[in-house]
Order: C-alpha cells, then sequence, then structure tokens
C-alpha cells in the first residue's frame, strides 16, 4: 500500500496558481475538514437539496422543448387519441415532450416526481428539526429561511403543476383564481392583473412560467445558498453521545469522507428518481385532455403537498358574509389563509415563544430528544394530526369510495376531528414522553431488566438489572430541563423584579414556564421497581461492577463467585 | 442463561443489549482513527495541528485479514463502477437505437432509458459508498465550536467605527440632507409596484355578466347544436350547454356554461326567489319541465359536474357542494355559500331552447365588490 504519492504536476499547478490569485489554501484547508456529524437524519435535508439540484437539471431539459404559450392550435402529433383536438401550444408541446422527444417523458416524470421528493422531504426535514429543538439559538435565522424555503417550494410546485394546461392542472388555476377572487377588496384586481382581464384570458401560463423557471428558483437558490453558508459558518449540530459536548462537534471531515458519502447519496436520491419516472407514471396529461372551462373530472386531485388547502376548503362550511354591497366570502378565505397561516406562522414565532417562555438564552449545539421536550414534542404532533386531518379530507371522495363510507360522514368526521385530533394529540404525546422520561429516569438508575431471576441467600428472589454503559448513560444524561423561573412578585439581589410579575403576560409566561419546566424526577432512594418484597427491596446490579458499585440505585451487590444462580 | 453467559466479561459488543439513540458507528476491520482537530482557525492562533492523537481501535492495516478484505471490496467497488458504465453505455445504446413517436414505443424507450439511467445511478452509488465505508480507514475528528459572539472589543471598535463614519458622512447632523434622501427614494420604491398596473383591466362590472342575451339559443356542448324541448324529453337527463356564437371562446364559456335538466312532471319545484327587487329564480324561467343552472360553483369556480338523477342532486366534484336541482339548486352541502344561479329560458319561434336574458346574479365565486 503506497499511501505516499505525489500530486500530479497538473493540479498542484493549477492549485497554485489559484492560490496566488485568491489565497485560499488556508480556507479551503478548513473547509475539506469541516466535521459532519453522522445520524440518519441529517440526511433529510440533503434529499430536500439533492432533489433541488435534479429539478433544476430536468428542468432545464423540459424548458428546451416547452412552448409557454395559450395560443389555439390543432393537434395532429404522435398521440392519435387527440388527432384534431384544439389545445393550447402549452399542452401541445408537452405532448410533444412526451411523445416525440426521446426522453421527454422520463425528464418529465423525473422533474415531477423530484418536485413532490423536494416537498416531502422538506417537510420530514423540518419535522426533524422541530422535534430535536434544533432550531435554537443559534440556529433561529436558518429555521425562517426553511420556513420561507418550504412557501416559495408551494408556490414553485403550483405554478409548474399549472404550465401544461391540461384538464387537471387547469382545474387547480380556476380554484387559486376563486380563491383570489374571495380577498377582501382587492382580490377582484388581484385574479385580473394575474390571469391579464377575466379568466382564463390568454396570458397566464406564460406569465406562470417565467415566475416558475427565473424567479421563484432563483429565490430558492438564494435561500438555500444562505442556509448551507450559515450551517457551515453555526457548524452542525449534534446528537446527545459519549464525549458530544456543546462545545465541540464529533464526525467525520468533508474530504473526503463527505464528500464520497454525499456523493453516494445524490447517486441514490437520483437513481430513485429514475426508477419511479421509469415504473410510476405520474401526471399523465394525454390522459386527462386539454383544458376547458367546461369539463372537470370527479376525484380531481392536486399533489399531495397542497392537499391541506384542498381539504381544508372542502371542510369548511358555507359561511358567507354580505355587508354594504360587499360579500366577505370566508368559506374561501379561512381554508384559504388560515391551516397555513397557523402552521407557519407558528412555526416562524415558536423559537421565540420558547425562549420566551423557558427564559433560556444560551445556545443549544446538541439536540434535544423528543422526549425531553414534552410541550414542543405535543405542540409538533399536535400540528402534525392538524395537518394530517386536512390533508386527508382533501382526498375525502377518494377515501369515501375507498372505505364505502358516505361522503358527508367523512367530511362531519374531518369537521370535528380538525379540533378534537390536536388537542388529543398534544396530550397524548405529552403522556408518552414523561413516561418515556420516567423510564429514562429508571434505567439511568437501576440498568436494564435482564429477565434473569436469582435466589438471594436469604431465600429472596430478585431480578438481576445490568447498568447503563457509557455510551448509553452519556445519552440519557443530555436530558435538559428548563429551570423554573422565580415566581411571581419575587425580586432577585438587585431588587429587579421578576419577568413572571408583570400583569397579565406575565402570568402567561410563568404558566408557560411551569409547563416547559415540567420534568420526570426519580429520588435515588425512593422507588423501587416492584420486584422487592416491600417494593423497597434491594437493587441487584451485575456486569461491570467497579462501575456498578458507584453508581446510584444500587444500594446491593451481588457477591461474586455467585454468577450461575 | 446462556444470555448471561455471553453478556458477562464482555464489555463489548456484546454488552449494549439495547442501544439508547444512535448507535455508535460499528468497529471496522480497518480499525479507528480518531483525530482531533484544532479548530477552524477563524481565531487569531493557526490551525493547530492535533494530529498525532491518533488511536486506532481495530485491527492494524498491515494485518492479512485486513489486507484480504480491502481486496474483496476494491474488487466489488470496481465492478460497481464498471457496471455503472456499461449501464451509462446502454442509456446511450437506448437513445440511439429506440425511436419514439407513438404511445408504445414511447413506453419502450421510457422504460430502457430509466432501467439504464436507474442501474447506472444505483452502481455509482453503491460503488462510492463501499468504497467510504470500506476503502477508507475510519476517522472521526473532534472540531471545538467557538462562541459566535465576538468579543466585547471588537463588537466595541466597530460601534465606534460605525459613529464615526456616520459622524463623518453627517447624516446625523444634516437633517435636510436626510430627509429629502429618503424623500426622493420613495417614489421609485413605488415604482415597481406601479408599474404592474397594465397587467389587466379592471374588473369593472364583468363578473356580473355573462355573454347570455334575450334569443341567444342553448347549444349542447361538443356537438354545437341547439335543441328543443321535446328532443330532450326523457327524465333524468342532463346536458352541458354553452351559448350560441361562443362556442370556442374559453373567456365566455368560463362562465355561461349551464347545466339542463330535464324531470319528470311534477317534480320540479323552483321557488320564486328574488335578491332585492331582482328576481332570481322563478317556475317561469323553465321550459316543460327543463331547467337551466349555471354550471359554475358558486364556491371557487369549478365546474359542477356530477349530476344523480335519483335525488336530483348537483354535486361539484372539486369541493362536494351538493345543490338540489329540483327546489332551485339550493345548496344542502358542502362550501358554496349561494345556490346556482337560474338562466332564465324560453323557446324561440323555429321551437328552440333560448335564452330569457343574461343571468339576473352574477355567477361563479364570491368577489368583494359582489354585495
Amino acid at each position: 500500500m503506497s499511501d505516499n504519492f505525489d500530486i500530479p504536476k497538473a493540479l498542484s499547478g493549477t492549485g497554485g496558481w489559484l492560490d496566488d490569485r485568491f489565497h485560499g489554501a488556508r480556507g479551503f484547508r478548513v473547509l475539506m475538514r469541516k466535521v459532519f456529524p453522522d445520524h440518519w437524519s441529517f440526511l433529510l435535508g440533503e434529499i430536500a437539496l439533492w432533489s433541488f439540484v435534479i429539478l433544476l437539471l430536468t428542468g432545464t431539459f423540459l424548458s428546451l422543448f416547452f412552448v409557454p404559450s395559450m395560443t389555439e392550435v390543432t393537434y395532429h402529433g404522435s398521440y392519435v387519441k387527440l388527432d384534431g383536438i384544439r389545445m393550447s401550444e402549452a399542452y401541445q408541446s408537452t405532448l410533444n415532450i412526451s411523445f416525440d422527444v426521446r426522453g421527454g417523458l422520463l425528464m418529465r416524470q423525473i422533474h415531477h416526481w423530484a418536485a413532490d421528493l423536494f416537498m416531502a422531504a422538506l417537510i420530514i426535514h423540518m419535522l426533524r428539526v422541530f422535534f430535536t429543538g434544533a432550531y435554537r439559538k443559534p440556529r433561529e435565522v436558518n429555521w425562517l429561511i426553511g420556513i420561507g424555503l418550504f412557501t416559495l417550494g408551494l408556490l414553485e410546485g403550483l405554478f409548474g403543476y399549472s404550465l401544461p394546461d391540461d384538464q387537471l392542472s387547469g382545474a387547480g388555476l380556476r380554484i387559486f383564481e376563486g380563491v383570489l377572487q374571495g380577498v377582501p377588496i382587492v382580490g377582484t384586481y388581484l385574479a385580473f392583473f394575474l390571469f391579464g382581464g377575466p379568466y382564463p384570458g390568454d396570458i397566464v401560463i406564460p406569465r406562470l412560467y417565467i415566475l416558475h423557471v427565473l424567479l421563484i428558483p432563483g429565490l430558492i437558490l438564494a435561500l438555500i445558498t444562505a442556509h448551507l453558508f450559515i450551517m457551515v459558518h453555526q457548524k452542525h449540530t449534534q446528537m446527545p453521545a459519549k464525549g458530544n459536548t456543546e462545545k465541540n462537534v464529533t464526525g467525520q471531515p468533508f474530504y473526503p469522507y463527505f464528500l464520497a458519502k454525499g456523493g453516494a447519496w445524490f447517486f441514490f436520491i437520483f437513481a430513485a428518481l429514475a426508477l419511479l419516472a421509469t415504473f410510476a407514471q405520474i401526471n399523465p396529461i394525454w390522459l386527462y385532455g386539454p383544458y376547458s372551462p367546461v369539463q372537470i373530472s370527479s376525484a380531481s386531485q392536486p399533489d399531495f403537498y397542497m392537499g391541506i388547502l384542498e381539504g381544508s376548503l372542502r371542510v369548511m362550511p358555507a359561511w358567507e358574509w354580505n355587508f354594504l354591497g360587499h360579500t366577505l366570502s370566508l368559506s374561501v378565505l379561512i381554508p384559504a389563509l388560515l391551516p397555513f397561516g397557523l402552521i407557519l406562522t407558528g412555526a416562524a414565532f415558536w423559537p421565540f415563544f420558547e425562549q420566551w417562555a423557558t427564559g433560556d438564552k444560551s445556545w443549544h449545539n446538541i439536540n434535544d430528544r423528543p422526549r425531553n421536550a414534552p410541550i414542543r414534542t405535543g405542540i409538533g404532533m399536535a400540528t402534525v394530526v392538524f395537518y394530517g386531518v386536512l390533508w386527508a379530507e382533501g382526498a375525502n371522495d377518494v377515501l369515501a369510495d375507498f372505505l364505502q363510507v358516505p361522503l358527508y360522514t367523512i367530511t362531519w368526521i374531518a369537521r370535528v376531528l380538525v379540533f378534537v385530533g390536536p388537542v388529543l394529540a398534544f396530550v397524548i404525546t405529552r403522556r408518552i414522553c414523561l413516561g418515556l422520561q420516567r423510564k429514562d429516569a429508571e434505567t439511568l438508575l437501576h440498568g436494564y431488566e435482564t429477565g434473569i431471576i436469582r435466589q438471594l441467600p436469604n431465600g429472596e428472589f430478585i431480578e438481576v438489572h445490568k447498568p447503563v454503559n457509557e455510551e448509553g448513560r452519556a445519552v440519557l444524561e443530555a436530558k435538559k430541563v428548563p429551570a423554573l423561573m422565580p415566581p411571581p412578585g419575587s425580586e432577585d439581589a438587585n431588587g429587579v423584579p421578576a419577568p413572571t410579575s408583570r400583569g397579565v403576560l406575565g402570568k402567561a409566561r410563568a404558566a408557560a414556564n411551569r409547563a416547559f419546566a415540567e420534568t420526570v424526577v426519580i429520588e435515588a432512594d425512593g422507588h423501587g421497581n416492584g420486584h422487592g418484597g416491600d417494593g423497597h427491596g434491594p437493587e441487584i446490579v451485575v456486569g461491570e461492577e467497579e462501575e456498578a458499585v458507584g453508581a446510584p440505585g444500587s444500594p446491593a451487590q451481588l457477591p461474586s463467585g455467585d454468577e450461575d444462580a | 442463561m446462556s444470555d448471561m453467559e455471553e453478556t458477562e466479561g464482555h464489555p463489548s459488543p456484546a454488552v449494549p443489549h439495547r442501544v439508547i439513540g444512535t448507535p455508535p458507528p460499528s468497529p471496522r476491520l480497518l480499525g479507528s482513527t480518531a483525530v482531533a482537530d484544532g479548530g477552524d482557525g477563524d481565531g487569531a492562533g493557526e490551525v493547530a495541528e492535533a494530529e498525532g492523537a491518533e488511536h486506532i481501535v481495530g485491527l492494524p492495516p498491515d494485518d492479512p485479514r485486513v489486507i484480504a478484505h480491502a481486496k474483496r471490496v476494491e474488487r466489488i467497488v470496481a465492478a460497481c463502477f464498471t457496471f455503472a458504465f456499461i449501464a451509462g453505455c446502454g442509456f446511450i445504446a437506448a437513445y440511439v437505437g429506440l425511436g419514439v413517436h407513438s404511445v408504445d414505443k414511447t413506453l419502450r424507450s421510457n422504460l430502457a432509458l430509466g432501467t439504464s439511467l436507474s442501474l447506472a445511478l444505483v452502481a455509482l452509488g453503491l460503488g462510492a459508498l463501499l468504497w467510504v465505508r470500506h476503502l477508507m480507514p475510519n476517522v472521526e475528528m473532534v472540531e471545538e465550536r467557538h462562541e459566535l459572539r465576538s468579543d466585547t472589543k471588537d463588537r466595541q471598535a466597530f460601534e465606534e467605527y460605525f459613529k464615526e463614519g456616520a459622524a463623518n458622512s453627517q447624516f446625523v447632523k444634516r437633517p435636510l440632507v436626510r430627509r429629502t434622501l429618503m424623500l426622493g427614494t420613495l417614489p421609485l420604491l413605488a415604482i415597481p409596484v406601479v408599474l404592474l398596473r397594465d397587467l389587466g383591466p379592471e374588473p369593472g362590472t364583468s363578473l356580473r355578466h355573462t355573454v347570455w342575451s334575450p334569443g341567444r339559443r342553448l347549444l349542447v356542448y361538443g356537438t354545437n347544436q341547439p335543441i328543443t324541448p321535446a328532443e330532450f324529453s326523457a327524465p333524468g337527463q342532463s346536458l352541458t350547454i354553452v351559448p350560441e356564437g361562443f362556442t370556442d371562446n374559453p373567456d365566455a364559456l368560463a362562465k355561461a356554461t349551464v347545466t339542463l335538466i330535464k324531470f319528470r312532471p311534477g317534480e320540479l319545484n323552483v321557488p320564486t326567489t328574488t335578491d332585492g327587487d331582482t328576481l332570481i329564480g322563478t317556475m317561469n324561467w323553465t321550459v316543460d319541465n327543463i331547467v337551466a343552472y349555471s354550471r359554475i360553483c358558486t364556491h371557487v369556480g369549478c365546474p359542477v359536474g356530477l349530476y344523480e338523477q335519483t335525488t336530483h342532486h348537483l354535486l361539484c366534484p372539486c369541493h362536494q357542494s351538493t345543490f338540489d336541482a329540483s327546489t332551485g339548486a339550493t345548496v344542502i352541502f358542502g362550501p358554496a355559500p349561494r345556490p346556482l344561479p337560474q338562466l332564465p329560458m324560453t323557446v324561440d319561434a323555429q321551437g328552440y331552447l333560448v335564452a330569457k336574458s343574461d343571468f339576473t346574479q352574477p355567477v361563479g365565486p364570491s368577489f368583494w365588490e359582489r354585495g
């Protein structure tokens, strides 16, 4: 094995040439040595990143053939079933991409699948960041950028979906127009300005096209760049583990390890999308036909990321308010604004709310385990359920058909669940978190149950426990509980009243603080495991004896030489 | 009990039966090297060279077992990359060899291109992954984090320089310059918005009207033929209707499309309804138990495309607003706030169904000016 070799002249020469001009050797060395912690959940954001790269590649290819025009033409192409049908140039060129450009169908389907994967990965990545508290100081700005990326991704997807001008995408655009009209005061103007006059007009597709291929991807690219720069600058968070502290970051360096792993991950994601595009048909616009405002197909579904908006529209009762010659279309406005507004605004404010409630201004580089933050995890699960109910309601007709339940029953169930579900989810999740904390505390104290029963010399039967090893202990002990603020009315040493003392807001803060500070503590000499005679029986720990002797919660020690019970 | 024997006295790797959190990377044949990094060097000091602190956990790299393993992996990785080359060539061959221009050929081409591309990508990914996991030594680095907050001295220096600059610029001292500057830029900021004005015409009253006018014939969508009540005589039937003269005009159709429904005698009962002084629904606008409703949903404008004969329900497939066609298309479920407007209808001299007038209320979704 010859590990020593000379860097080829071509490479070192070029490197030297560049360094003469840019002074990069030191900076790049630092970058090459950047440490990437290892955890499967850190790959989720990368899925979104690589999907975006694939979207750019396939999208550029598609734009070479797509004609963003609503000019009417009569089709005489390869798809004979639509021969002689009048359609827009946009639809015709999409048919041509599918049937007359080699690889066109593959690229179209990869593009569509990649868009779905991009949004799915964004959502799951955001959930991971939320549930592990990775958005906490100093990473609040990157969290906000992520929310911006998600919002832009929604618009980008909606506009791209509308471009082929097929029956399904036209229905989506029609709904978009109806919602725009519902905006108070300026709604009709918004709709007329976007569509260049009455719906559908002949200009909306060129306009959506330029937004879809230039403006929004440009913004997304800029935000992704900022997101990554901030991540590199602030360094990754890491999971609680042995040796991981708030002041270090442990993992493998970028070059060559992460470079190779990241490259492999890119290839795998691209391969998965290519496989989907090969074997799983998506958006077969030739089956839907060209758009006509007269027609509609049943069971029209948007792409999954718009499902929550669709479901919100479906679940809403027919509320409308007419006053002073004006109409406030609540049955459109509320579903269009409220669910996403609640979730995204709530997500944007959450890090600051949490800081306010916990009074915790320190930086956090070690992620929380979700169970150790029951309020956060509960709120997260409530949001997931809220989102999930509305999302499922977006397919209420398909569900009704599949489950053979009346359509209106499904909608009524959703109407109830959208309120009850999140509350239940919060309560149950919080209980589960506290239960898991209790289990962790017991594990720390007593070690694992081994299932081995032994008889003591005095005749008593006990179960043998095995202490937690160092790795496990590091994870379990990483739990951090927000400090309880001084009670309302108290003063600190300088006579400054506690922040919880000021009025209604102070009371709310005190209540929030108490909720966040709730935790499970097990006293070392309090609770037995119930296996001893009186519930406080001797706890037996075997295994690494030296360590176990000093460990708390091991009042009794199995005499050595008594290994075989 | 054998479980017990195994666990005792062997601290690793058999001891942790249950792993909490992320399991540590499994020990590798090639051994682990821990490297302590001095940091990223953005402080004043040199990049610390602390790489001496390596320790190898696994077998030494010159152990014959390690060498044999590496040789085997090397061959597998090379096979992966070679396979990727072949699959990539296969993609090019499929591109050159397989034509498109028909559904069958396209699907065949898609299958060949997609499969070869997927295989090439999988092979490249697999090769890279095996390479990094089995050939590269398992180096783990610990990097120190530096406080992100600048130290107080730097902050103060920044603040002082900022103040100095502000003083030199006279920005604070000369409010006249400052305020006129802001004044001067205001219109420029507004210009991008102003420029958007010509994106479209003002809506005016166009949302209140459709192209229906007295005497305009109802044409059957698809055939574009007029229809007489006698031709449309089977009860329970429904038809999509477009206005004569606008059959190819999407802007007109988006508002003026109509659903025509034939009822058995006695089943249709449109109550006379008014909105203020305006009549918006009446039996007088029906002909021979045939009624015409706007096809555009009053929720967000989807075509109300489904009609159920037995219940006389019109259902919008987008958001399931349901209207009772027998009683003036009143809303019985869903988010639509208003009944579907009824088109006043009569027959002309030739006996064809024609509009008596335009709709007497706006069709389609609500809007602010609707009232």
